[in-house]
């Protein structure tokens, strides 16, 4: 259905994709995956002709194609779901999905047609539990999804391009994109699955293409391959071992501790952090996990309970204390993301007026593994994986005692991840006390010397290393 | 410094042409009353590049200018004993002020484009009821020597510009500066890496305040005492830092690129002059130049994220 053949594209003289070929059939989910650099969004931003491509032919049933402008490719039949969703929460599911293409009659915009149409278009994606009417805003970024499919479906589309879909997703929202991803291709539509999560793309892919470095490394059945073998031809070499080994020595002092911690969010806290110790967060989204780091951070404070040290009433007194926080959204909350990289990891330090680190700044980023470590880089061009690793050379500048990390390897790249895991375990190993959220299990469990799971608001209790993915399951999801 | 470099070449290319119109332009005499002629603008540029690199605006300080230079002359009346004590209380006020805007932008969470907005018509509407629309009162010849007098061949504006650059530049490479760049990019980060936006900001407010302040004691001397005084600095002020390159919205651009952004609009209206095209294009030229400042650096830095990334 789809082909395309050579795909070639540089941006500023850097050539970032060469000779690519995909081709992929109508009803097949065909994954896309690759380290972050490998071309992988490039590649589907030709498709949906927000890049015009170099050198290259795409073919859509057999007929030459050339996109100048997005729209093109719309009418051709390729809708792209973009991770940052590109709705208008004000309007309603209806006006989003008919956004610049409203029915008219006599002038005016038929709403009634509209919501008609939407209701159809909701239906026959066994969606019940909004309606055309309901605001965007009040939809939880699943169901915006669904609202985003719709509107794909009500364009005719016939490839449709999922960039990264469930990056922002809870892990009982994914499942409900399992569902849609298979509803769509029941009704014969390609879809074009970019993602960094690989048991997702066990779950979905008919088809694995695998880009690196911008060429493709091999097109293969999903049946064929199995994690580390995708692994492998992602990063063209073997992570014999995804997590570093956990601490040998039992855990040191108590470095931070909370005794029935509680604000608007979060109730009866009770959590003990100790040096050389890893401890992992569980829980599903909203049941408190960011905000737990947020109270101890004193972003967003307790206002009950005992904590050493002193309980913080802002991020400055944590920050005194001791106390750092790896934000979860790095972009809007951890970076400054127009300066270079040597103000970032300066930040934390003149902010507070602490000493600057007397080894300099280049040391700490060969420390962090910043590859290449160029201190006058601007932020906002390193890849995802280099950002987060400024993020914790931020913190690294005022060596706290406790750091806290939440979602420490989103969209970050398998090789980037390694090295993160790395570090933090290194860090540990210094006698640092590490408190860890993350929604991806496999690292939960990979990384941490126990596990402590929260549901709504409290702790639903705790778990030791090595703990099954269903053990931890169970505890989140209980009711 | 990568990023200034264009409107030093600019100012360049304008002091060369307004030397071609008249050779004696780049002579000492001529080019010192040139660079006095600016200091108010490049000093009340100066003091908008702080609150615009924190992401706010400072519409106020206009009519500050006007609110000082009023103020002091009714206040010394031709007296050469309230020179001084006239003189401390001008930077107070115009600290308080900067105060005031800071307060209310930061605290009460008013858009500054609206605080201080607000404050422009506050205190030209005190001015008009309290002079009754016409000034009175008169500045002392002390006063008046700091915008019209020099020491031996060097006015005295020229070196409180002098003095008033070097302490932009030590304080954009101070700690504060940093923070304050910081609280511009992106305050949310800013305030979760311990940076306390809200003050950096506020002092932000009262450094263009006290620049307001240093502006109206060299213009009461240089232009004397009217109602008009301080007319549509604020608007020249801002064009000057966004020709400098600095972003609206805050997060980019050095103090120098602002400040020599006020020279180039100087020199332009200069050679303007020069060319006999009517002063009342002012306006106009400023108009044109802050809409194609902002569109060029929207161009060159595109919200878009990195291409090449993944």
């Amino acid at each position: 259905m789809l082909r395309m053949t050579g795909i070639g594209k540089s941006f500023l003289g850097v050539r970032v994709l060469g000779g690519v070929d995909l081709e992929v059939s109508a009803g097949e989910v065909h994954a896309v995956v690759g380290e972050n650099g490998a071309g992988k969004s490039t590649l589907m931003k030709i498709l949906a002709g927000v890049h015009a491509p170099d050198e290259g032919t795409i073919e859509i049933d057999g007929r030459s194609v050339a996109f100048g402008h997005p729209v093109e490719a719309q009418r051709a039949g390729v809708a792209i779901i973009y991770q940052e969703l590109t709705l208008l929460p004000e309007r309603t599911v209806a006006e989003n999905v008919f956004l610049g293409r409203e029915p008219v009659r006599r002038g005016l915009v038929d709403r009634a047609a509209m919501e008609t149409a939407t209701g159809e278009l909701l239906k026959s994606l066994g969606e019940e539990s909004f309606g055309p009417r309901d605001l965007v805003r009040r939809l939880s970024v699943a169901r915006q999804q669904v609202v985003e499919i719709a509107k794909a479906l009500s364009l005719n589309a016939r490839i449709v391009v999922m960039d990264e879909p469930t990056a922002p997703l809870a892990d009982h929202e994914v499942e409900l994109l399992y569902t849609l991803v298979r509803r769509l291709t029941a009704r014969g539509i390609a879809v074009l699955y970019v993602s960094h999560r690989l048991r997702e793309i066990f779950d979905l892919a008919d088809r694995i293409t695998v880009l690196k470095d911008g060429a493709r490394v091999t097109t293969t059945e999903a049946s064929s391959l199995d994690t580390a073998g995708l692994v492998r031809l992602m990063v063209g070499r073997e992570l014999d071992s995804y997590y570093p080994p956990r601490a040998a020595d039992p855990p040191g002092e108590v470095l931070l501790s909370v005794r029935g911690g509680g604000n608007a969010r979060l109730r009866d806290i009770d959590l003990d952090l100790r040096a050389g110790e890893i401890v992992g967060v569980a829980g599903l989204q909203g049941s408190g996990r960011t905000e737990l780091a947020k109270a101890l951070f004193g972003a967003e404070p307790f206002t009950t309970g005992e904590m050493t040290p002193r309980r913080p009433r802002s991020v400055r007194e944590a920050i005194a204390a001791g106390i750092g926080l790896v934000t979860e959204d790095r972009k809007a909350e951890g970076l400054l993301l127009n300066q270079r990289v040597r103000d970032n990891a300066l930040l934390v330090a003149r902010a507070t007026g602490a000493p600057q680190p007397r080894t300099g700044v280049e040391r700490l980023l060969e420390r962090v593994r910043l590859s290449p470590p160029r201190p006058a880089q601007e932020v906002r061009l390193l890849s995802g994986g280099n950002q987060q690793k400024v993020v914790l050379a931020k913190w690294m500048t005022v060596a706290p005692r406790v750091l806290l990390f939440d979602e420490p390897t989103r969209g970050v790249d398998v090789g980037a991840k390694a090295a993160i895991h790395d570090l933090m375990r290194e860090l540990s190993q210094d006698g640092m006390a590490i408190l860890m959220i993350s929604s991806e299990l496999p690292e939960l469990i990979g990384m941490s010397d126990r596990i402590v799971v929260l549901r709504d608001g409290r702790l639903a209790g705790e778990l030791p290393a090595g703990s099954t993915e269903e053990a931890v399951m169970s505890l989140a999801a209980a009711s | 410094m990568r990023r200034a470099l264009p409107i030093f070449v600019v100012l360049a290319g304008l002091l060369v042409a307004i030397a071609v119109v008249n050779p004696y332009f780049l002579e000492p005499p001529a080019f010192l009353a040139f660079v006095k002629r600016a200091a108010p603008l490049v000093i009340l540029a100066a003091g908008q590049y702080f609150v615009i690199v924190s992401g706010e605006f400072d519409l106020s300080v206009g009519s500050l200018v006007t609110a000082e230079v009023v103020i002091a002359a009714r206040l010394i009346d031709g007296s050469a004993e309230a020179t001084w004590p006239v003189l401390a209380l001008m930077i107070a006020f115009g600290l308080i002020v900067g105060l005031v805007n800071g307060v209310v932008t930061t605290l009460l969470r008013v858009p500054s484009f609206i605080t201080t907005l607000g404050m422009l018509l506050i205190l030209s509407g005190a001015v008009f009821l309290w002079t009754g629309g016409s000034p009175r009162g008169a500045l002392s010849e002390q006063f008046r020597q700091l915008g019209r007098g020099s020491l031996g061949p060097v006015p005295w504006s020229v070196l409180i510009l002098a003095v008033v650059a070097a302490a932009a530049v030590w304080a954009t490479r101070a700690r504060f500066g940093h923070t304050l760049v910081a609280a511009g990019d992106n305050d949310r980060a800013a305030a979760l890496s311990g940076v306390r936006v809200a003050r950096v900001r506020t002092v932000a407010f009262m450094i263009s305040g006290l620049s307001a302040a240093v502006a109206a004691i060299l213009l009461g001397g240089f232009a004397g005492v009217s109602a008009q005084v301080g007319k549509g600095l604020e608007f020249q002020a801002i064009t000057a830092v966004v020709l400098g390159g600095v972003a609206l919205g805050g997060g980019r651009g050095s103090v120098a690129a602002a400040m020599a952004g006020a020279f180039t609009l100087e020199a332009l209206f200069t050679l303007l002059n020069l060319y006999g095209i009517s002063g009342a294009l002012e306006p106009a030229v400023q108009g044109v130049i802050i809409i194609a400042a902002v569109a060029l650096g929207a161009v060159r830095f595109p919200r878009a994220r990195a291409a090449a990334a993944s």
